[in-house]
């Protein structure tokens, strides 16, 4: 096992991305050291920037300890192998990982697990926004694995999901779940506006209050259950919503009906 | 100035038939010469090398509106494609649609030296030039979209040939273009009132008009005008199943104009042209229909708009298509109506092995090339990007010249696809000397561009040196070397210097821009019935309209006399 500890309280933005259990395997720690990030528009080493230990434990197999808000990448495509954050984590954190798990104990920044394809996130502080969404103008969304925030998430999460399961266990910004074709995105409390805008397949279930409802969305009727993984079903009773019919859309929409009492008004005639 | 000595390679050149004999090339002062003085002249060892004439590329979209309007709505595919500066060469983003400076290294690379732009909208005359003006390393020229712009659809209207033909003599240079493009004729100026035109027939929304009209009255104005290229046109009907009868019938309707054995015409992405059955689930390939036509018939060129499967980017002045595509696709886009002139669509679009249509597509592109037995008559293009990005080039040269290589795809392709292909049946497979006539010789020679694509004497000293022996390498057999070869060029001369050496940029030069500088016996009077026109139709008033001289940075004007 590899320990991370950065030197010093970054200035300017690094880019990892050989921060990585992939790369990192069957190097020695001479070669770990001397791998290639960029500090701002400078080339440096790892070692430059973080001190570097190893240990005789297996997993996990990188642990960084401290703040490494203003580090980017870390993990980017990493397909086995368990990092461990003990700190806020940068941005682009696991960006297209296809296997794996990544630890989060603080805060991760935007575009967490964009376009990932498999493996596990787990996020014990707050997620930035563009949670799972692909690059901007790209509709590559993450394709499978799981996401699991303890806190709250931005705006514009699970942009163009096509599969795997996003579970928030806070709030939730405004377009969670823009333009998603598969996938599961469930909200333990509440959700911004502009919810499920454009989506066309796949489940968003809301188990808190929703600042609004699209108008492109028609209620199809009540139900108590829904399940979100193997594991777990959300407790209702939900109103399901079918949308985004702007876009001919197929998606499914639950939200949970005595947390947004202002909707019964509208929608109860209609069931 | 410099003299250059290419020693001892294995020349293709067809325009002068010489089919890869070993013999040296002369050049001096930016010129092809007959000899130079052997001790003062820099030598270019080309034994066990391959030299053909510098690349021409009759139809790719590589400057102005719908180009940069396609890379704003992109971000994602900048983001894939990275090119970092390096002493000599700029950065650059985009893997669909490269920036200005990495478009002309790409081409650079592969051995091109001149290209074409082929759809300008004349109110964006003066951004593409700007773009043309960055692009370096090659020469340029664009073509002005003339088949809706209402003053040629009201002299049509009026039956007057000859103030047609001043109206295009005044646009070529107003535009600084080089060539009448016509794109979906009738079908643009539809568009304008959210219509479309489905047959060469159908009468235009306040013009009393039909697509076959425009398309025989501008093939017959190009004549008077003796413009060096034919009219260059994207057909009716383009990318919808069961469209080859259109292609035909536009085909059958242009044998009307008198043509002395020569084209008249150059139908572009013919591959998007020549798909049958009557709908999305059936379309199968026309290249049999369309190739029997064109074995049959000399007034026509064409160039293939080859697919490559990758994820591209779709833009055309066709709107009407580009909504279609959109409606199929449900991908973001864009869609614009260009005042009284033409209009543009654009869609990002990935072509897959695993989609039949996509695969079918593909399939019709080789077809089509290898089928038509005149390698004359059919060049190759991808349409860049709306097939597939231009520097994937060396890819169709592999599947042209190799049933190796596109047997090894076609294998990957959807079921359907492989069941209706044609491509197992075909066993031919393109010679240097047949590749040297569909990338440059036969490109230029329908462009009517007299000092390219030849190596004679007095031919600009264009040059494209590959690393092939046709000797020792089988380019059939070992078509993966043969692609390496045509993806970076060991050299490539351009007016005489040398820009690339082993697939690198070696020196900057900036290339021209040719436009046409049409004389008419009588010029066309800005009278100011047009100026007020002008004022009233037009957002640029006519005084703001022209692209000035100072807008093309190395001009080059290419004097035509007209008969009119």
């Amino acid at each position: 096992m590899i320990i991370l500890t950065p030197l010093k309280t970054f200035q300017f933005p690094i880019h990892a991305e050989c921060v990585n259990p992939d790369v990192f395997q069957g190097k020695s720690m001479k070669e770990i050291a001397s791998l290639t990030v960029w500090e701002g528009n400078k080339k440096k080493k790892l070692g430059d920037l973080f001190k570097i230990e190893e240990t005789s434990a297996e997993t996990p197999n990188i642990t960084i300890n401290g703040d490494v808000s203003e580090v980017r990448r870390v993990g980017q495509g990493m397909k086995t192998g368990e990092i461990v954050i003990n700190g806020n984590a940068g941005m682009h954190l696991g960006e297209k990982m296809a296997g794996g798990k990544i630890t989060v104990n603080g805060n991760a920044a935007g575009w967490t697990g964009s376009s990932m394809k498999k493996g596990l996130i787990e996020i014990h502080g707050d997620a930035g926004d563009y949670l799972a969404s692909p690059y901007r103008g790209s509709t590559a969304g993450m394709k499978g694995g799981a996401i699991v925030v303890d806190g709250n998430v931005g705006s514009d999460s699970g942009c163009y999901l096509r599969g795997g399961t996003i579970i928030v266990k806070g709030n939730a910004g405004p377009f969670l779940g823009f333009h998603i074709s598969k996938g599961v995105i469930y909200v333990e409390k509440n959700a911004g506006n502009r919810l499920g805008a454009s989506m066309t397949g796949g489940k968003i279930v809301v188990s808190g209050a929703v600042d609004e409802l699209m108008p492109t969305f028609t209620v199809d009727g009540v139900k108590k259950k829904v399940k979100i993984d193997d594991n777990f079903k959300a407790e209702g009773p939900f109103y399901v919503f079918l949308g985004d019919l702007a876009e001919h859309g197929n998606g499914k929409l639950f939200v949970s009906q005595p947390s947004n009492p202002q909707l019964s008004a509208i929608y109860d005639k209609y069931l | 100035m410099t003299e250059m000595l290419i020693k001892n390679g294995f020349v293709f050149d067809p325009l002068n038939g010489i089919n890869g004999e070993k013999m040296d090339i002369a050049i001096k002062d930016g010129k092809i010469v007959e000899s130079v003085n052997d001790s003062r002249a820099k030598k270019i060892d080309a034994t066990g090398l391959t030299v053909m004439p510098g690349g021409v590329d009759v139809h790719t979209h590589i400057a102005g509106a719908e180009v940069n309007t396609g890379r704003m709505i992109r971000p994602e595919d900048h983001v894939k494609d990275v090119v970092r500066k390096t002493a000599l060469t700029r950065s650059g983003t985009g893997y669909s649609i490269p920036s200005t400076f990495v478009t002309g290294y790409r081409y650079s690379k592969m051995g091109y030296t001149t290209v074409m732009n082929p759809s300008m909208a004349p109110l964006g005359a003066k951004h593409t030039h700007e773009e043309l003006n960055d692009i370096p390393l090659l020469d340029k020229a664009t073509f002005p979209l003339l088949g809706d712009w209402w003053f040629v659809l009201e002299n049509l209207q009026r039956d007057d040939l000859e103030g047609c033909a001043r109206h295009i003599a005044w646009m070529m240079e107003t535009t600084k273009g080089y060539a009448i493009k016509i794109v979906n004729p009738g079908g643009l100026e539809s568009w304008g009132f959210g219509r479309n035109v489905h047959s060469i027939d159908d009468v235009v929304p306040n013009f009393d008009i039909t697509p076959r009209e425009i398309v025989c009255g501008l093939a017959k104005v190009n004549k008077m005008l003796n413009l060096p290229h034919t009219i260059h046109l994207h057909t009716n009907n383009l990318g919808i199943p069961g469209n080859y009868v259109t292609t035909l019938e536009t085909m059958k309707a242009l044998e009307s104009v008198p043509n002395d054995g020569k084209p008249i015409c150059h139908i572009t992405h013919v591959q998007f042209s020549s798909f049958a059955g009557d709908n999305w689930g059936n379309m199968r390939s026309a290249a049999e229909e369309i190739s029997r036509y064109i074995n049959n018939h000399n007034h026509m060129t064409f160039d293939m708009g080859q697919i490559i499967f990758s994820d591209t980017t779709t833009m055309t002045a066709d709107g009407p298509f580009e909504f279609t595509l959109y409606q199929l696709s449900g991908h973001k886009w864009v869609n614009s109506d260009v005042e009284t002139e033409t209009s543009g669509g654009i869609i990002p679009m990935h072509y897959k092995r695993t989609s039949a249509v996509n695969a079918t597509q593909w399939s019709i592109g080789l077809e089509l090339a290898l089928m038509v037995k005149d390698p004359w008559k059919i060049f190759m293009t991808t349409d860049h990007p709306n097939a597939g990005p231009f520097f994937e080039y060396p890819k169709i040269i592999a599947w042209l010249t190799s049933r190796k290589a596109r047997m090894a795809t076609l294998k990957k392709c959807h079921k359907k696809a492989q069941k209706k292909s044609l491509l197992p049946s075909i066993k031919r497979e393109l010679s240097l000397y047949e590749l040297a006539i569909v990338t440059r010789a036969g490109q230029a020679k329908a462009l009517g561009l007299k000092n390219k694509g030849h190596l004679g004497v007095g031919a600009d000293a264009d040059v494209a040196i590959y690393n092939i022996n046709p000797e020792t390498l089988d380019i059939a057999k070992k078509y993966i070397t043969a692609r390496k070869a045509f993806d970076s060029a060991a050299y490539t001369i351009k007016d005489g210097e040398i820009v690339v050496k082993d697939g690198e940029v070696v020196q900057n030069v900036p290339g021209r821009t040719m436009w046409l500088d049409v004389k008419t016996t009588e010029q066309l009077k800005v009278d100011e019935e047009m100026k007020r026109k002008f004022k009233d139709y037009w957002t640029v008033e006519y005084e703001n309209y022209p692209v000035f001289d100072h807008y093309v940075k190395v001009p080059e004007a290419i004097p035509v006399k007209a008969d009119v």
